[in-house]
């Protein structure tokens, strides 16, 4: 059996304040703060896209995932492909830098993910929008509507309806403008994407194609 | 462990005409089988040997299936026991632990001890019994949405919709518990799938297309990363868990030995690096060593092996490790910079990525200053604790004696709580596999059912101690009855001091000693308690019949449970605050 210290209390050692200590610190997201970089990203609003199998509970993964881990999620949307196996969802999210690349590995960890990337800027993003203004000014509205190349859904005495697509800066003023008349309700789709031009918004494996 | 004998083979599918079902257990020569009966067998392809579980109405087929299987059914008192046996079953073996249920409260029951072994990556199966099919999402009696409510805390989890699917739905989650980073998986069984037939045979377990995990770094990461350790001057490992279930405890000492460098462990890595060899700093964080604790606050390169950098591993991110460039290693890309930047992420299994930095390490660093550095330190800070003969007697002391009085390849399980940090401090953990914890999720109760899945997992001549507190043992103290009933040779030393001891540290620490609901004054006689259940009771009052109680305990071949008083004064240091700098830890109340 071990001998017993039968004479001292407590711990040894320095006291913390004796200690040596070290030169530099991280940041509250765990970078190392370099002073000729910049450690602290601020947000930034990026789109995601998760080619995704289609099956049921899919959907409550992925939007698990992001409520779970306090990610700041902007819109949604899912909606089968070219193949009837596969979905793709298209996320908008405002982030920090690690915060991004975090949505993207850990939506890569649900199991019937098969591919995430992160559009590039020049991506083709569409939103669709419809709007419930009041019908007082009908002529104006409808000018407003062609303005923006959208298409009036229902007209009545004292409603108008009308639907909208475009980029998401495309749509947040065409709202602007009608709220002049008075925007009894919205209902926006949120962004959808795809890659530009041959470069391809998800790579799939070749054994799954 | 109960047998019931004759084995059904499953069917061989190219006759079935598959028309009569068997009766009464009676062998056909129908080639149709249950789904239940899939499900057995489904586990029999995948080379399990044991279930822990309680029956139930909704599980009650997969039971039935059983009855004529060769697995070894290990009934337990309460399911989150049947979780956490599971879990400690598949810390032990590293193959996947399974656990049953029924559903709606069996199925709930499981959920701490699921989402106890989602934290610390550990192998597990649950089957959780459901609902018929048509009664689903209907509110019937007994229903809970399993897959729901056990999504954010598994890995993967499967509603079997068919008899002729769900064989291969229990492959699959047998499968990717054990693939990649490890973990638990569900598959809810509704009454209907598990009763209805089928002529599809069991397939072998394997990983659905979409999974792909990398086991390889990329070799110019890897390079590039070896020449940064070469580079350091102060380096040091930090050995997560991922090193003990990747296997990887050899690449690790062939590394850490070839090229000097120290090694400082999670909780988790308890037992990836002998503790007692001279590079060895144990455990840094919360309760960590004070060498520990220096050391990954000053080194200026830090190669961190399957670790999540769990808060109570770095205390605040700000302070930890400022000065070191990261190489992290970890098969899942999800961790690298997840809580701490890598300068140098090498995603990758852990053995496979030590043995590639240790092929492109173009030498050694220069570490021997570092080195004198550290074992300076590891005198300065020594553990230690003073145990005068006329107080109460210290918990470390007890500690060390267990440990002093077993073999090295002991198991050792643990409850949650100020046990569980002496245990971590003052035993001399020399193997993998032999530490046993609940680490992230810090539920107290595990102790028990995790020393019976441990029993299970163990080889016959191991020995399986159980430190526990008085209030954890407490919250799972029924399995006590499995033990029993079962003849586990386990010893179970709870650790008494009349409180949620961890707690009441906390509120004297940071709540001016208002100890509101911490004192338990009226625990039980653990070893009258443990004489009713059957087993062997002892008690420990003081320092002269520790030695005694404690081989005496240990010799006896079925449970036993010492009741050991401990002082109940004694607190757990060194201590780094929550969300505190590691550098910083305190070594008394003082220093807080």
């Amino acid at each position: 059996m071990s001998e017993r210290n039968t004479e001292r209390d407590g711990l040894p050692g320095p006291a913390p304040e004796d200690r040596r200590r070290p030169k530099g610190r991280r940041s509250s997201q765990g970078i190392r703060i370099d002073p000729e970089a910049e450690a602290e990203h601020p947000p930034r609003r990026t789109v995601i896209s998760a080619l995704v199998e289609h099956e049921p509970g899919v959907l409550a993964r992925v939007s698990g995932l992001f409520s779970r881990r306090q990610f700041n999620i902007e819109s949604l949307t899912v909606a089968d492909t070219q193949n009837d196996d596969w979905a793709r969802i298209t996320v908008v999210v405002e982030e920090p830098d690690p915060g991004i690349d975090q949505v993207e590995k850990q939506l890569e960890k649900v199991v019937p993910v098969i591919h995430v990337r992160e559009l590039e800027t020049d991506a083709v993003t569409r939103e669709l929008v419809v709007v419930k203004v009041d019908a007082d000014r009908p002529h104006e509205v409808h000018a407003i509507t062609e303005m923006y190349n959208g298409k009036t859904l229902d007209a009545g005495p004292r409603t108008i309806t009308v639907e909208l697509t475009g980029d998401e800066q495309k749509i947040n003023d065409a709202i602007d403008a009608y709220r002049q008349f008075g925007i009894r309700e919205i209902a926006r789709t949120g962004q959808t994407a795809l890659a530009r031009g041959e470069t391809k918004t998800a790579v799939v494996p070749d054994h799954l194609k | 462990m109960t047998d019931h004998g004759a084995v059904t083979e499953p069917g061989d599918a190219d006759d079935a005409t598959a028309d009569e079902p068997a009766e009464d257990g009676e062998p056909t020569e129908s080639t149709a089988q249950t789904g239940a009966e899939s499900v057995i067998a489904s586990l029999e392809t995948a080379g399990v040997e044991t279930v822990f579980g309680v029956q139930g109405g909704a599980i009650m087929p997969v039971y039935d299936a059983l009855y004529d299987s060769e697995l070894d059914h290990v009934t337990m008192a309460h399911e989150q026991a049947a979780a956490h046996a599971a879990d400690a079953y598949g810390a032990v073996s590293g193959d996947p632990g399974i656990c049953m249920a029924t559903s709606g409260p069996g199925a709930t029951n499981l959920v701490t001890g699921l989402a106890d072994a989602d934290m610390d990556s550990e192998p597990v199966v649950a089957l959780t019994g459901q609902v018929p099919t048509d009664l689903v999402g209907n509110d019937a009696f007994q229903e809970t949405d399993t897959v729901g409510v056990t999504t954010p805390i598994t890995k993967s989890n499967y509603f079997a919709s068919s008899p002729d699917t769900v064989g291969e739905d229990v492959s699959t989650a047998f499968a990717l518990a054990n693939h990649g980073r490890q973990g638990p998986t569900v598959v809810d069984l509704p009454k209907d799938v598990t009763t209805g037939e089928t002529d599809v045979d069991p397939v072998e377990p394997a990983v659905p297309d979409t999974v792909d995990v990398q086991t390889h770094a990329d070799d110019e990461g890897v390079a590039a990363a070896a020449q940064t350790i070469v580079d350091a001057d102060e380096p040091v490992i930090l050995a997560g868990g991922g090193v003990v279930k990747g296997d990887a405890t050899e690449e690790l000492y062939a590394f850490a030995t070839e090229h000097e460098i120290p090694v400082v462990t999670t909780m988790p890595g308890i037992g990836a690096f002998p503790e007692n060899h001279d590079l060895a700093m144990e455990m840094a964080g919360m309760h960590g060593t004070g060498y520990a604790n220096m050391a990954v606050t000053l080194t200026d390169c830090l190669l961190a092996v399957g670790t999540r950098f769990d808060d109570r591993l770095t205390g605040g991110v700000d302070s930890f490790a400022p000065d070191a460039e990261v190489v992290h290693v970890d098969i899942d890309p999800a961790e690298i910079s997840k809580n701490i930047e890598a300068d140098h992420p090498l995603i990758g299994d852990a053995g496979t990525v030590l043995d590639q930095l240790d092929e492109a390490m173009p030498g050694s660093p220069e570490t021997g200053e570092w080195v004198e550095q550290c074992r300076e330190w590891q005198q300065e800070y020594r553990l230690d604790y003073a145990a005068p003969e006329d107080e109460p007697l210290k918990p470390q002391y007890v500690v060390e004696a267990v440990d002093e009085a077993t073999a090295d390849d002991t198991v050792v399980t643990t409850g949650v709580g100020q046990h569980q940090m002496w245990a971590c401090q003052f035993w001399t953990y020399t193997e993998p596999r032999t530490w046993v914890s609940s680490h992230g999720l810090g539920a107290m109760g595990y102790g028990l059912p995790s020393a019976i899945g441990a029993r299970v997992a163990a080889d016959d001549d191991q020995s399986v101690v159980c430190f526990d507190g008085d209030g954890s043992f407490l919250m799972t103290c029924q399995e006590l009855i499995v033990a029993v009933r079962e003849q586990m040779d386990i010893t179970v030393f709870v650790l008494n001091n009349e409180a949620i001891g961890m707690v009441r540290q906390w509120q004297d620490a940071f709540f001016e000693g208002r100890r509101m609901a911490s004192e338990y004054p009226w625990v039980p006689k653990f070893d009258t308690f443990a004489e009713a259940f059957g087993a062997d009771g002892f008690r420990i009052e003081g320092y002269d019949d520790a030695p005694d109680v404690i081989e005496e305990a240990l010799a006896t071949d079925g449970p036993a449970v010492v009741d050991v008083y401990i002082d109940p004064t004694e607190d757990v240091y060194p201590m780094v605050p929550s969300g505190g700098d590691n550098g910083q830890f305190a070594l008394s109340e003082e220093h807080l």
